[in-house]
């Protein structure tokens, strides 16, 4: 056990015990679901089967049921695809990259953070799938032998690449997130008393016992994860990223894109981590161990990774104009004074100013403006994939074909659709499963708990007594 | 006398530790350690080796590198060469950096999965598997120290209860092996 450096604020607060701490995670399992939850469930559940049923309707149709036309081919799919896949950056970084960096206030979100990256990337996935217009044939994006030949896919492909960078990125942190959630699994398969309960945790828990051997290969396993999940986060934005980046369309085609895109995703991420657990912690009164530090400290995130992308905005603006090429200049153009206007400075206010209000410590300390903030960032982020996709296509290089692109029923349905899969997978989460990593919790909790940090030098607090082992 | 396995439970981490540093500097050996949390330093004092999991990733990681590189030779050099643009695709090398992205994504992909599965077998944590821990509240707020006779036939049943004792435990439990 360290002792942690007197002047770092408690992450901990009250006057907790590790029996505090299994108790505050597991009373919402075993408690009945309140009114509101099973409400909000319910409007999920409408939403998601509306999405399901543009799906499908969509499949039975075709892809001409979107919006898209001869000029502008790819739209709100792809938009919808590159937001999700951004929101669920947060999750790996959260729990790889701070893992890394020892940062002990990741606990707090890291369980759910990462819960909301596995189902955000699932809804990304669904983009690509449906538009291939023949869902049943999504296996031939893999390299299998077939009758053609064989036929193999392209590995050249940035399409291609994708396939991997999502499916391992996806499958990656699904197993990252689930080893996690063992020992927790096993903390509630012990305590509960329902018989159903009972049975299904201890399926859950994989007959988990905590052993010393047991500790010893989780924290090496987490450690190995975190360096493999790290290089993953940056390599599947970037890959994203080379989708648009190796084409030849004016505005896709910059290298300034893969940090961008990284920076970009980091960013959006964040906002939903901070949307979903204010909401949260208020739910589940899980004040005590996501308080307003912890706010903070995603708000820092989100203003570092909002000035980079501000910096990438700006930087973009001017190689067009340096550039000397009259097609590259004229689609930055287009897009700041164009018929997109709107959505590029949606797109400028939402991301780049507004970030920088968080300078203000006292409104990066407030709850209600993190709150509305993580909001008008989700829609910015939402218009920055718009208008790199759709402002650099509605005008190609033949002005007779210049279109504007309206959005149908469809193609909002199936986005509406995909947020109410995403909502009904997290309320059942956050309803049946520990919110909070409970078995790292107890780690940080004498390093970090208020009760054992407080009256250090006095002779009465808790460190005066014990020294580190 | 019959081999028995005593279980001493303690409310604190640190009354755990330091009732193992006081066993083990009695030559008393302490088979295992049951805790609701990863207890750091606990391995070096009650001799539990540093896992080799790490190794089995880099392995698993390296087979991964190996079977992307050849895989992809099949498929884009020898069995379908692919024309884009008459570039070259006869040769890997000259492709190679197209190739890169998945390379890193296989070796990863494997790495990541093999050692998880390595993991789960190891610690005999599958789907379906009986938990073996002595007591519930392992898992909440208690800590246990797993001791057997049969590993300290050298120090006399006295001598080793009033060890046990010294260090300050909650509830004691033995079990007999038949």
């Amino acid at each position: 056990m360290h002792k942690e450096s007197d002047i770092r604020l408690p992450l901990i607060l009250g006057d907790k015990s590790y029996k505090d701490i299994t108790d505050d995670v597991i009373r919402p399992i075993e408690a009945n679901p309140p009114k509101t939850w099973y409400l909000l469930l319910m409007i999920s559940v409408v939403i998601a089967l509306w999405g399901i049923g543009c799906i499908v309707y969509l499949l039975g149709t075709g892809v001409g049921v979107w919006g898209l036309n001869k000029t502008v081919g790819w739209a709100w799919d792809i938009t919808n695809f590159v937001w999700w896949v951004g929101i669920g950056h947060a999750g790996t970084l959260i729990s790889a990259v701070l893992l890394l960096f020892r940062q002990k206030w990741r606990f707090a979100i890291n369980r759910a953070a990462e819960a909301m990256t596995i189902f955000a990337v699932m809804m990304a996935g669904l983009f690509p799938l449906i538009h291939m217009g023949r869902l049943w044939l999504g296996y031939w994006v893999f390299p299998l032998p077939n009758q053609f030949g064989s036929l193999w896919v392209n590995f050249n492909s940035p399409l291609l690449w994708d396939v991997f960078a999502i499916s391992t990125y996806f499958s990656v942190s699904l197993v990252f997130w689930y080893i996690g959630l063992i020992p927790d699994f096993a903390t509630i398969r012990d305590r509960v008393t329902k018989p159903i309960f009972k049975k299904v945790y201890r399926v859950l828990s994989f007959g988990w016992t905590g052993d010393a051997k047991a500790w010893n290969r989780f924290e090496q396993v987490s450690l190995v994860l975190a360096g493999l999940a790290t290089p993953l986060v940056f390599s599947v934005h970037s890959i994203v990223s080379f989708d648009f980046a190796t084409s030849v369309i004016p505005g896709w085609h910059t290298t300034i894109f893969p940090p961008y895109f990284v920076s970009g995703a980091v960013f959006s991420g964040f906002a939903m981590v901070q949307t979903l657990m204010l909401i949260l912690r208020k739910a589940y009164k899980l004040e005590a161990y996501l308080h307003v530090k912890h706010i903070e400290y995603m708000n820092i995130v989100i203003i570092v990774t909002g000035s980079i992308v501000g910096v990438a905005y700006i930087t973009e603006l001017f190689v067009s104009w340096y550039s000397g090429v009259e097609y590259e200049s004229y689609a930055f153009l287009n897009r700041a004074t164009g018929p997109y206007w709107w959505s590029y400075w949606a797109m400028m206010t939402c991301n780049v100013i507004s970030p920088q209000l968080f300078w203000f410590k006292k409104l990066r300390t407030s709850l209600m403006f993190s709150f509305f903030m993580s909001i008008i960032i989700n829609i910015g982020m939402w218009f920055e994939r718009f208008v790199i996709i759709v402002t650099s296509l509605h005008r190609d290089y033949v002005p007779s074909s210049w279109t504007y692109f309206h959005p149908t029923w469809v193609d909002i349905g199936v986005y509406m659709g995909t947020l109410g899969i995403f909502f009904v997978l997290y309320l059942l989460f956050s309803r049946y499963f520990p919110v909070l990593p409970i078995a790292e919790l107890k780690t940080i909790l004498k390093s970090s708990g208020k009760n054992y940090k407080e009256d250090y030098g006095k002779g009465k607090g808790y460190w005066d007594k014990h020294s580190a082992h | 006398m019959a081999d028995k396995v005593i279980f001493a439970m303690y409310d604190d981490d640190d009354k755990l530790m330091d009732g193992a540093k006081h066993l083990v500097a009695n030559k008393v050996k302490v088979s295992d350690v049951y805790s609701p949390m990863p207890l750091h330093g606990i391995d070096s004092i009650i001799g539990v080796e540093p896992t080799r999991l790490a190794i089995t990733a880099f392995m698993y990681g390296l087979t991964g590198t190996m079977l992307a590189i050849i895989g992809i030779r099949y498929m884009m050099i020898i069995d379908w060469p692919m024309n884009i643009g008459g570039k070259p695709n006869f040769s890997l090398k000259e492709n190679m950096l197209s190739f890169v992205p998945i390379f890193f994504e296989f070796t990863v992909l494997c790495a990541a999965h093999g050692m998880a599965i390595t993991y789960l077998i190891r610690n005999k944590t599958l789907p379906g598997m009986p938990p073996r821990n002595p007591d519930p509240r392992t898992t909440d707020d208690k800590f246990v120290m797993e001791i057997k006779t049969s590993e300290n036939a050298h120090v006399s049943e006295k001598d080793l209860s009033k060890l046990i004792k010294d260090t300050g435990f909650i509830e004691i439990e033995e079990k007999s092996i038949l």
